[in-house]
């Protein structure tokens, strides 16, 4: 039982993390219907966003108490990170704005393997150890439970920055502006949004989340290299799918059942007699259930093709 | 094996909305029937659930005996009910004969196994089909057009070829989806002629969807007319110019015209 | 006689590559080695462009059925081939020859039996959606052959490595000539026209009588079926392989060859392998480089170009009055 509620925090830990990356996938696909697989992308940018901030900010960083320096350090990345994903909105996909959906697609891979391998020539190939935010140390009182104030903090994090997000689109003109979009662009059009701005709000809104994500990641899974993003991209993708694509509750759900699956399946493999690096393939196998059983996802709606 | 199209009491809902309610319908073999009614009536929707796209959530559909909810839209076309589309379906990266083409591959004999050894049969089997094609062509006027990507013809010719390629399916029902749709009058009328001749030349049955009244009351026998997917009203033309609750469907009774918009 | 032209370019092609292959003993390895990728890479981007390009199904997860057939090939012939050797008398050209076709096949047929399975549940899911689906079922394919057991027969995350070095010129280009000829005759038939009718518009295509489900899972399995020959051949070729080596973007790669050469073009994609493979050795210096310069190619690609070098289109003109 001790174990089960372990692995259940450990989940709960990580899945919160992919719900961040989840997020991004889910706005920009309500808003504009397409996968941007460089997303995961983004998510790497931010843990390098974060380490290379730290660096810059040097004797600042042990200077300032650790809750400023980590916030600045967050804010900072999240920040370079919106403006990087909208100069790739710009750059990239706005060119293609008429073009048929698969043709972004495939732009969108180029897109993820140019800043791949373009981190990999500026980062180096190999992991990067990510200085820590903050002392850690476990938390006490939780009897033989091991949780350290890391883990804890960026699960707070997480849910402050998903809570933030959900008044930005709930109560913001922007965010009803974005919920319009999702709905009808062209109406919304109509009715005075002007789609570019929108659009570009989102591939930054969606960016900063990623970046949060990145550093959140490395702060606890502290080696980060350029291609850490592919993997964890994939697996926000699923949890997006999952809870409903274009749902942004869903994509938080989708990411928090993805993240405890996989801690369950990791934690529990030896007992059923697989090897541990069959969690690896749990995120697809969900994947490929839920397209087949329930393609709109739990939360989503089912959208009829007019003949 | 007859043609004759039987809907009985057909209803179809999406989720709350009910598009078509308790809808009881029959086209005999040979027939030319029109379905008409204000926007949103619900007749793409018949259509869809004839050539199953859509299923029915009640009642049944019979074509020839045979039950259609159940099978998929190719094997409804086999059944012998071609159909054309509102928004103009053709294959844009095929030219005109290939269009048609694509239409003759469900009565095929050659399968993968031919087309890679190519022996006499499958070349006769091929040229058959050429001469078939281009003979359809010429009796609609599209042959010497067989080579020009389908994204170039005029919007009428275009019109044409659809219904071209839903006849070389051999149908014994052919379903026209608003082809008047867009044209100018000169068109209208030589659409009018085009969807007569079909009808004689090749004996099949047409239920004709149309927003332009001259076409339908021109060559329709009979005319179901639908609003909120109910059926209101049918018989002859004459007989649905002067039903009241037909005026009413499209221009609105006395008591609406006075009251303001709420 | 000009009937059969494709027949007779067919046997004229495997002559040449028979030919060829005799004399392969005057060729430097080094470039030797660089003319079978590019074989194995055109057989690859051929059977891909079958399900990308002309049936419109975007299936990033080729190099999983490229996996599935080295796996299969190379398995057969570790553990089956010097016994099937000595049933066919002793160490000869003829009984190895025997022995790789058979092993080649089985690679094959593994791989479309996968690419079967694949097929059915996911051809009904949506472009994006496919993408996805297609290379999650190639990273499950990775994960499971990495989680065999190492002492295996599949050799776990290490792979496998002994491989007997049966792969010629004759195999590669008498694969890719098969290839290219069952794509090329099958599209171009009456047959084959369901294939693009499928990829222009499904519903106007289900319209017409044609069956679309089964159109796409034809196209999955065959593409399949070439790409584990490939595969096949790969094993035979570096003598080993692991896991790692086809991963999703060993499928990518693919999928760049056939976006470079126009989609549906079975002659744009063949020289689009040809200039691709090139590029690679050349870059090979540059390895940090090279995926830099290809990932912008893409980019600039479907901005500017998107129907690639030679668009199908230059070759769906048909010659009639």
């Amino acid at each position: 039982m001790q174990q089960f509620v372990q692995q259940l925090l450990n989940g709960l830990f990580l899945g919160s993390i992919y719900a961040l990356i989840a997020l991004g996938y889910t706005m920009v696909y309500g808003v504009l219907r397409f996968i941007n697989f460089a997303h995961g992308d983004v998510f790497m940018l931010g843990a390098f966003a974060g380490l290379y901030t730290q660096k810059a900010l040097g004797p600042l960083m042990t200077s300032l108490p650790w809750p400023v320096s980590a916030a600045l350090v967050l804010v900072i990345s999240m920040a370079t990170c919106a403006i990087a994903g909208i100069v790739i909105e710009l750059l990239a996909y706005r060119p293609l704005r008429n073009r048929p959906r698969l043709n972004v697609l495939i732009t969108a891979i180029g897109v993820s393997l140019f800043l791949e391998y373009t981190g990999q020539l500026v980062f180096g190939a190999t992991q990067v150890p990510f200085p820590p935010l903050m002392p850690s140390h476990n938390v006490s009182g939780l009897g033989e439970l091991t949780v350290t104030n890391v883990q804890v903090l960026v699960l707070l994090a997480a849910v402050g920055l998903m809570l933030g997000l959900r008044f930005v689109v709930m109560r913001t003109r922007l965010g009803l502006a974005m919920r319009a979009m999702s709905l009808n662009p062209t109406a919304s059009s109509l009715m005075g949004v002007n789609n570019s701005i929108v659009i570009s709000f989102t591939f930054g809104l969606g960016s900063a989340l990623a970046a949060a994500g990145g550093i959140f990641y490395a702060s606890l899974y502290p080696s980060i290299e350029p291609f850490m993003g592919i993997i964890p991209g994939l697996k926000a993708f699923v949890a997006a799918v999952l809870g409903g694509i274009g749902n942004i509750p869903g994509a938080a759900l989708g990411g928090l059942i993805i993240g405890i699956t996989e801690t369950l399946v990791a934690g529990y493999s030896q007992k059923i007699g697989i090897p541990s690096g069959y969690k690896e393939g749990v995120a697809f196998v969900i994947l490929i259930l839920i397209l087949i059983f329930k393609p709109s996802g739990l939360l989503g709606k089912v959208e009829r093709e007019k003949v | 094996m007859s043609a004759r199209l039987e809907l009985k009491d057909v209803s179809i809902q999406f989720g709350g909305l009910r598009a078509v309610g308790d809808l009881n319908f029959h086209i005999e073999a040979g027939e030319l029937v029109g379905l008409i009614g204000p926007n949103g009536a619900g007749k793409t929707t018949v259509f869809n659930l004839i050539t199953g796209v859509y299923q029915p959530t009640a009642g049944s559909i019979q074509f020839g005996g045979l039950k259609i909810p159940g099978h998929k839209p190719h094997q409804i076309t086999r059944m012998g009910i071609a159909r054309t589309f509102q928004n103009i379906r053709l294959m844009p990266s095929l030219d005109v004969f290939d269009n048609v083409r694509a239409a003759l591959i469900m009565n095929l004999c050659h399968g993968i196994a031919h087309a890679l050894t190519r022996g006499p049969k499958y070349q006769e089997e091929e040229q058959r089909l050429e001469n078939d094609i281009m003979e359809l062509l010429d009796i609609f006027g599209l042959k010497d057009a067989s080579c020009t990507p389908c994204k170039s013809l005029s919007y009428g010719d275009q019109r044409r070829l659809e219904i071209v390629r839903a006849l070389a399916t051999k149908p014994k029902l052919l379903l026209l989806d608003e082809p008047a749709a867009g044209m100018n009058p000169t068109e209208k009328v030589e659409l009018m002629k085009l969807i007569q001749f079909v009808k004689d030349k090749y004996q099949i049955g047409v239920l004709l969807v149309e927003h332009d009244m001259k076409v339908v009351m021109g060559i329709c026998q009979r005319i179901a007319v639908l609003e909120y997917g109910i059926k209101i009203a049918e018989g002859t033309p004459d007989e649905i110019k002067c039903n009241p609750k037909v005026i009413a469907a499209y221009l609105g009774t006395e008591d609406q015209k006075q009251k303001p918009d709420a | 006689m000009m009937k059969y032209k494709a027949q007779i370019a067919l046997l004229i092609a495997l002559a040449v590559s028979l030919g060829l292959s005799m004399c392969s003993g005057q060729i430097d390895d080094y470039y030797l080695d660089i003319l079978l990728n590019v074989g194995i890479n055109i057989t690859l981007a051929v059977s891909l462009n079958l399900v990308n390009g002309h049936t419109g199904q975007f299936s990033l997860g080729h190099a999983g059925f490229m996996s599935l057939g080295a796996y299969g090939a190379s398995v057969f012939s570790l553990q089956m081939g010097d016994r099937l050797i000595t049933v066919f008398g002793g160490q000869s050209v003829f009984a190895t020859s025997v022995t790789f076709l058979i092993a080649l096949t089985v690679g094959g047929v593994c791989a479309a039996a996968c690419g079967w399975l694949v097929g059915v549940p996911s051809l009904r899911l949506r472009g994006d959606y496919l993408a996805i689906v297609t290379l999650g079922f190639n990273e499950i394919i990775r994960v499971v052959l990495q989680n065999t057991s190492g002492d295996g027969a599949f050799g776990g995350a290490l792979g496998l490595k002994g491989i007997p070095l049966y792969t010629n010129i004759f195999w590669t280009f008498g694969v890719a000539a098969v290839t290219i000829y069952t794509i090329s005759c099958m599209v171009n038939s009456t047959y084959g026209r369901g294939f693009l009718a499928v990829r222009d518009d499904e519903v106007a295509a289900e319209a017409m009588g044609v069956n679309t489900v089964r159109y796409k899972v034809t196209a999955f399995v065959l593409g399949a079926f070439f790409a584990g020959l490939a595969g096949g051949l790969y094993a035979h070729l570096r003598g080993t392989i692991s896991p790692e080596g086809f991963n999703f973007l060993k499928s990518v790669d693919v999928v760049v060859i056939v976006i470079l050469g126009g989609m549906g073009s079975t002659p744009g994609v063949v020289l689009a392998a040809i200039v691709l493979t090139l590029l690679n050795e050349k870059l090979r210096d540059f390895e940090q480089y090279r995926m830099v310069v290809f990932s912008l190619i893409l980019i600039i690609m479907m901005i500017v170009r998107p129907q690639g070098l030679l668009p199908a289109t230059l070759f769906q003109r048909r010659k009639n009055a």
